[in-house]
């Protein structure tokens, strides 16, 4: 392995590991938001046992999303420092205003709602926890703006001079047409994501409860899980069909790997499996609903499809096949296919899993059943999963259709890796951070069980009335670490 | 003013913030071995910057992205430069922030010692190191003619940044000292008390000697003054401490790491990290810089909002203003064993 192989692996590993924290830390922030505002318009006290309740699960994945993206802010400076210096000017931008729009937010905010139970009137209380949550939309906007510029450059110009890329227009880097999609996209699957968490775990309980008020309780929040994972899920969908024509458009010999489509073809058909070679060469058995690649794509059942073979021949006689120039890439500019492959029918697959039994709960539970049977209850359990997998193959396979480019078109990720960290620094790095978040994965798992078999406390009558409670300068802390 | 020169002094005050904030919650978790006796009062400690530790460290977070924006190839040949250092700091920070918020989910006191182990270790290291790395940074580093820093890591530790990094653990050591005489009450308070003035006077000795070698080597008329002021606050601290004046003591900490930072900038500046070497090529605020239209960009976006975050990150003070002592702190009421579902 050399320095950029080791990068690739520790970018890959801590970026698909923090995204396992940040879904559920949108999602759930929003679902908790909704919660705390139903308890304060209602007084409703199952909406106040419902905030506490995911509120501590939410804190939970919260603390470890937030100590692992430390690490996000920094490795673009610390691996890919050319990279870093290539598109700073434009890339740099969005991570900042991140940074003081988004950051700032979240956590100030986080620690007014954590110990401001007993010093905010009610109302103030519950905005804290919306801010948090507008915090994370901006997180997710800025951010994902940054990575979209990755897959379509626009609003730059290349100056031959420096070698690097440089900003001629912010907003075209905020409004590009991949952002658009994008952002929806990622939002809603994190809405997605932390309404099936909801679901999984209400619902394991629901079946558990032994007194009306629980079984209230539980099924309130199964069923605005359900809900909120519905139309998030049907979301989701719509706007991932409208990014693969973009896709198509923009990054062709991403949705040609997605496929494996190796030829180009009209009316080509959408493969949900095919087992034989992946080269292309042999196909022993496959899947395949007609036409439906064609649509996907172009968005009419008999549009043109390019395939890999000729897609490469254009992409050379565009980026060249040896240019000299060292911001242009060499080679062949096919992705890993079966990896790009796989991780597309994977997401896709997740996804649509983890809304329809969404759907399956919300139907099974309806006019206040509580269903019995093993396989909902076993569907459930899996149900918080499904979306989480589905992001990280959606990210994997983002990643990995775009290379051998790092930023399309314009850079390979091999010019981007920095060039002076040696081997034993990368190695280094890529061993401590895969020991420490291996061990805090063991560590959040095990708490995080902890507390969903604990359950939702009950209230006690004090906080049924709380609000501000300067006066009382004696009284324990509400909540303390 | 350039807007070169606009980056680089807001960039400045991106650090300055984040030492004076962060170097007290530093300094909390550097003395909870030394000030708390029994579990109670370490929870008192921690509760002190329970809700603001979190916001006190998006400042270098911001200070980094600000600096990938505003300065990419300073962002990409100090971070890159500096690998092992940064992994360090990047350590400490992951397990001493999850230390505080999983300390208290579990009542069980092997657990609870070693996230304390977590949160002292996660507090003494990015206290030295961060030292270390500004040192080294105004002495100069070996960066050769592509902007690449080839010193490798042992270069990086020489009497002079050694010094640097002793005088920021020993003045966050007396921050954290200040803030926890001021937030608390009872014994905690009185010991904290001692201990800042103390620590402080220790921290007097090794800054004096450290901005004294700074200000010879590669100082400016302006970096002398912010390291007068920074002096002259820092005894104004150590006397306010003396008189049981807390507030104004840790104002005075606060006004020392503050302005101390700012006169290490002055001192650095134009050079964002000056080369060692002969052949090599330095970076500078206008070598190192962004183009124009994106510094435009980001001054107007600075401009806009960081006013309102210094408004609601003050508010948040103002909200927990109140002292905490050991009857406040509540009963454990987490779970005793992992039993899950």
């Amino acid at each position: 392995m050399d320095v950029t192989d080791i990068a690739r692996w520790q970018f890959a590993i801590t970026t698909v590991y923090h995204f396992l924290f940040v879904p559920i830390t949108i999602g759930l922030s929003a679902m908790v938001a909704g919660y705390e505002t139903a308890w304060v318009r209602t007084r409703n006290p199952r909406w106040l046992r419902l905030t506490k309740f995911f509120g501590k699960l939410f804190l939970i994945n919260f603390a470890i999303g937030v100590v692992t993206g430390i690490v996000q802010e920094f490795q673009f400076g610390m691996n890919w420092s050319d990279y870093s210096r290539f598109v700073g000017d434009i890339f740099g931008a969005p991570l900042a205003v991140e940074g003081l729009l988004a950051f700032f937010l979240e956590s100030t905010f986080l620690g007014l709602w954590i110990f401001g139970w007993e010093r905010l009137s009610p109302r103030l209380h519950a905005a804290c926890v919306w801010l948090v949550h507008i915090g994370t939309v901006f997180s997710a906007y800025f951010i994902l703006a940054a990575n979209s510029w990755m897959q379509n450059p626009v609003g730059f110009r290349f100056n031959p001079e420096t070698g690097r890329a440089e900003m001629t227009d912010f907003a075209a880097v905020l409004l590009n047409k991949v952002q658009l999609v994008t952002f929806p996209h990622v939002m809603l699957s994190a809405y997605l994501t932390g309404a099936a968490f909801v679901i999984g775990v209400a619902f394991w309980h629901l079946r558990s409860s032994r007194t009306d008020e629980d079984r209230d309780l539980y099924r309130a929040a199964v069923r605005t899980g359900a809900v909120v994972a519905l139309v998030a899920g049907l979301g989701v969908a719509v706007s991932g069909d409208v990014q693969g024509k973009i896709m198509t458009e923009v990054q062709p010999m991403k949705m040609a790997a997605a496929e494996a489509l190796y030829e180009t073809e009209s009316s080509a058909g959408f493969s949900i499996l095919t087992i034989g070679t992946l080269d292309g060469s042999e196909e022993k058995f496959s899947i395949k609903i007609p036409k439906l690649l064609s649509f996907l794509a172009t968005g009419s059942t008999s549009g043109e499809v390019e395939g890999i073979n000729q897609l490469r021949e254009r992409y050379i006689q565009t980026y060249g096949q040896d240019p000299g120039a060292s911001y242009y890439s060499t080679g062949d500019y096919v992705p890993n296919v079966p990896l790009s492959y796989w991780s597309f029918r994977l997401m896709i697959g997740l996804g649509m899993a983890g809304a329809a039994i969404a759907g399956w709960i919300l139907i099974a539970t309806r006019g206040g059943r509580v269903p019995r049977g093993r396989t909902i209850l076993y569907a459930a359990i899996a149900l918080p999963f499904l979306p989480l997998f589905a992001n990280s193959f959606g990210w994997i396979f983002t990643e990995v259709g775009r290379q051998p480019w790092v930023v399309f078109g314009l850079l390979t990720t091999e010019n981007g890796v920095s060039p002076t960290v040696s081997t034993g620094e990368a190695l280094t790095s890529l061993a401590v951070l895969t020991l420490l978040y291996g061990l805090l994965a063991v560590i959040e798992v095990r708490l995080m069980l902890t507390y969903i078999g604990r359950g939702a406390d009950p209230v006690p009558d004090h906080d049924l009335h709380h609000g501000p409670d300067l006066d009382d300068h004696d009284r324990p802390l509400a909540v303390a670490y | 003013m350039e807007l070169t020169t606009v980056w680089f002094t807001l960039i400045a005050v991106l650090w300055m913030g984040y030492f004076a904030l962060e170097g007290f919650d530093f300094g909390v978790g550097m003395l909870l071995p030394v000030l708390a006796k029994n579990d109670t009062e370490r929870r008192v400690l921690i509760n002190t910057i329970g809700p603001v530790w979190d916001g006190n460290e998006v400042w270098v977070l911001v200070a980094g992205g600000a600096t990938f924006a505003a300065f990419p190839e300073w962002y990409a040949t100090l971070f890159s430069g500096f690998y092992l250092p940064l992994l360090l700091i990047l350590v400490a920070l992951i397990v001493r922030g999850l230390a505080f918020e999983y300390r208290a989910k579990r009542d069980d006191d092997q657990w609870r010692a070693r996230w304390d182990l977590a949160i002292i270790v996660g507090s003494v290291v990015p206290a030295l190191l961060w030292g270390v790395a500004f040192a080294n940074i105004l002495r100069g580093v070996p960066i050769d003619a592509d902007m690449e820093y080839v010193g490798g890591f042992f270069n990086l530790l020489n009497p002079y940044a050694l010094l640097g990094g002793v005088m920021t653990l020993l003045l966050f050591l007396t921050h954290g000292a200040m803030f926890i005489s001021l937030k608390t009450d009872g014994r905690i308070r009185g010991a904290a008390r001692d201990l800042a003035f103390k620590a402080g006077l220790a921290a007097a000795v090794v800054a004096v000697a450290f901005l004294t070698w700074t200000q010879v080597m590669t100082g400016s008329p302006a970096s002398a003054v912010a390291f007068v002021v920074a002096a002259l606050a820092l005894v104004a601290a150590l006397v306010a401490i003396r008189m049981g004046r807390e507030g104004w003591a840790f104002l005075g900490t606060f006004v020392t790491i503050a302005v101390g930072v700012g006169g290490l900038f002055l001192a650095l500046f134009p050079d964002v990290m000056p080369t060692s070497l002969a052949d090599g090529v330095g970076l500078t605020t206008t070598n190192a810089a962004a183009t124009a239209y994106t510094l435009k960009i980001m001054t107007v976006v600075a401009l806009v909002f960081t006013p309102i975050v210094l408004a609601y990150q003050g508010w948040t003070y103002w909200v927990f203003r109140k002292r905490i002592a050991v009857h406040h702190i509540p009963a454990s009421v987490a779970p005793a064993t992992s039993t899950g579902p």
